[in-house]
């Protein structure tokens, strides 16, 4: 007498057609599986799991004044996630985001540094655009060693980004130090003019979110309608295909390099002409990694996009409350992204794939 | 002491963690997977080691602990790379996210505590010579980490070992078709990896300068994978480029003993503008990187 084993393996099988259900709802599954997992984590480190989810998941919506740090902090995350996207989409893997957002912060505040009684209404879109300069010049960089040294993207912009927060440290330190600062590592105070303006009173979130939505609507075009942004995602899914249809490599990185470095520079730009009114070390606070996390999270899809930026952005105003509030320390955030990039590759398989149990293909004797 | 001999005789503890962690990273990648979390290993590592190390555990179990800590969270990234095929360069940087993050919650009560390192063991006769001495007197880790390089050297030049592993990498689907279980072996090269890691970043924090500060690692691990790509996977290079950036990291240090006058903040990025520089230098050259290059690198295996 034999039998079948009784062994199911668990297989994962190619679909014909990707889910777009699964696509979906990759993103809620892996934004709940990743919210328990970081409980269950708080648990063990003794923490009150009621208190840490009033702190970070209900808290920012309860007051207009915490929703709108919430949007202020969504904002440098949407615009760069916007530009990396492209980039990803067109497998340039661009993880130097955040140099690129320091290079920005750099050059918006040569104006402000260099000629602090400047006037006038030109002064933050000049340094709004110098800013946006700034990063796509410090992404050329990467760029150039890509396409005419075949170096890789990836280490090279990373290296990069190391570089810039040096070269931060040096300006902080040396010739852009407030000589009225008592030694901070930190740029004089901008003038009134050097200033984004606010867009709804009371609250810090000022006219660069809305050029942040208008830039998002613009990749969605881009990305979704024109045919440059096509070619794009034609190299990055078929590069061979790409390459016969005569759409050239190299090209395809310098425009994915610069339209990211663009993007992250503007968004350094609006945060020291914004909400920081000076130029810090703390400008460099991360943003430019977890923009990355949003844009996979949003599928890098211009409207998921916005949806995971908003969804970043209350995990880190709510991690503040929770630091304040049930002595949750802030790395916590960190490995909040971390475990939530996890959870959403696992859930985003289902979109390609789907779970079959098989039988184990041998036999076995009983 | 001059400069020379200073970077001499530190060069080879400098280079260590950049070693010990490019070495694993060459495993995993001649298997054919690219682990861009090696930073966040690494951190993991350093802070678990800290841990045990400052609450009087003694080295020998800080790098016990700090290499099983870092392999099971590389396994995290095998168990999302090849059990759900996800993409590999989005994988890596979640697992350097979540171990960076990991770490600086797990070394939070601990930050700017300090540690007694390793002594340091001078090889008789060899240590007394002029000028070179310095490159004979290394703590026990040091001498390990080379042995290690020669036993890695060795199994990928002559054991069966190492062939399977280059063909897993190489032609996954041949491997596959003649028997091996080409997953078996990512799995193993990618804990192998993370283990090394672990010791790397335990090297980095209990015995180079044995302390714990967030952001500690800064860069090496980055640096290790570019070293990879240096070193086109082979075992020697890899180890002359890794000497090669413990002596850039020491350069700093040494100009500024000597006085010059260089701002710091260019002198501690150095090892990234020099980085950046020799990763031009060899990509340029794409038949090198063709030579040894793994065929199937950063691709998901699919029966």
């Amino acid at each position: 007498m034999s039998a079948w084993s009784l062994a199911f393996v668990p297989t994962l099988v190619r679909r014909e057609r990707a889910s777009l259900a699964a696509a979906l709802c990759a993103p809620v599954i892996a934004l709940g599986g990743a919210i328990t997992l970081n409980l269950g984590l708080y648990v063990l480190m003794g923490r009150d799991p009621v208190a840490v989810v009033y702190a970070m998941l209900f808290e920012p919506f309860l007051s207009w004044a915490s929703f709108s740090e919430v949007l202020l902090k969504a904002g440098p995350l949407l615009l760069i996630a916007q530009g990396l996207a492209i980039g990803f989409r067109a497998k340039v893997f661009n993880i130097g985001a955040e140099g690129q957002f320091i290079l920005g912060a750099i050059f918006a505040s040569a104006i402000p540094v260099w000629f602090p009684q400047a006037t006038g209404q030109w002064i933050w879109p000049a340094m709004l655009l110098l800013g946006a300069i700034g990063g796509a010049l410090w992404a050329s960089l990467t760029a150039f060693w890509r396409v005419r040294l075949n170096a890789n993207e990836i280490l090279v912009s990373l290296m990069l980004s190391l570089v810039a927060a040096q070269l931060l440290n040096y300006l902080l330190l040396g010739p852009w130090k407030d000589p009225n600062g008592f030694n901070f590592p930190q740029s004089v105070m901008f003038q009134y003019d050097a200033m984004v303006p606010t867009l709804i009173a009371g609250t810090r979130v000022n006219v660069s979110f809305l050029i942040t939505l208008a830039l998002s609507v613009a990749a969605w075009v881009f990305m979704q309608r024109s045919f440059i942004g096509y070619k794009l995602q034609v190299g990055g899914l078929a590069p061979r295909a790409a390459g016969y249809a005569g759409f050239k490599e190299g090209w395809a990185i310098w425009l994915s390099l610069l339209i990211g470095g663009f993007a992250a520079g503007l968004a350094g730009a609006a945060e020291v002409a914004g909400p920081l009114g000076q130029l810090q070390r703390s400008v460099a606070s991360g943003y430019g990694y977890a923009a990355i996390i949003v844009a996979y999270l949003g599928g890098l899809h211009p409207i998921g996009i916005v949806v995971s930026a908003l969804v970043m952005a209350v995990i880190y105003i709510g991690g503040d409350n929770a630091m304040v509030s049930a002595n949750l320390p802030i790395a916590a955030v960190r490995v909040f992204q971390g475990s939530l990039l996890l959870a959403y590759l696992i859930a985003v398989a289902f979109v390609r794939y789907r779970l079959e149990r098989r039988r184990a293909a041998h036999r076995s004797p009983s | 002491m001059n400069a020379i001999e200073f970077i001499l005789a530190g060069m080879l503890a400098a280079a260590t963690p950049f070693l010990l962690a490019a070495l694993g990273e060459m495993v995993a990648e001649r298997a054919g997977v690219l682990n861009l979390g090696v930073e966040g290993l690494m951190a993991f590592g350093a802070v678990l080691a800290f841990i045990i190390v400052y609450q009087g555990g003694g080295h020998l179990l800080g790098f016990v602990v700090a290499g099983l800590g870092s392999a099971v969270l590389s396994l995290l990234f095998a168990f999302v790379t090849l059990g759900f095929r996800a993409n590999q360069v989005a994988a890596g940087l979640a697992i350097g996210i979540l171990g960076q993050g990991l770490s600086a919650l797990f070394g939070k009560t601990y930050e700017s505590l300090t540690v007694r390192g390793l002594p340091k063991l001078a090889l008789p006769g060899l240590s007394e010579l002029p000028v070179i001495g310095g490159l004979f007197v290394q703590d026990i880790v040091v001498w390990i980490s080379l042995a290690a390089t020669l036993a890695l050297w060795a199994i990928f030049a002559y054991s069966k070992i190492g062939l399977i592993v280059r063909a897993v990498g190489e032609n996954p689907k041949a491997a596959h078709a003649i028997g091996y279980s080409v997953i078996s072996v990512r799995v193993l090269a990618i804990a192998f990896g993370g283990a090394m890691a672990g010791f790397a970043g335990a090297y980095a924090s209990v015995v180079y300068t044995p302390l714990w500060a967030d952001g500690m690692i800064a860069g090496r691990g980055w640096i290790a994978i570019a070293l990879v790509v240096f070193g086109t996977w082979l075992t020697g290079r890899i180890f002359l480029g890794a000497c090669l950036f413990g002596a850039v990291s020491l350069m700093g240090l040494a100009a500024q003993a000597t006085g010059l006058d260089v701002p710091s903040q260019l002198l501690s990025s150095l090892p990234y503008l020099v980085t950046i520089i020799v990763l031009g230098i060899i990509s340029a050259d794409r038949r090198l990187l063709k030579l040894n290059g793994v065929a199937s690198l950063g691709e998901p295996f699919e029966r």
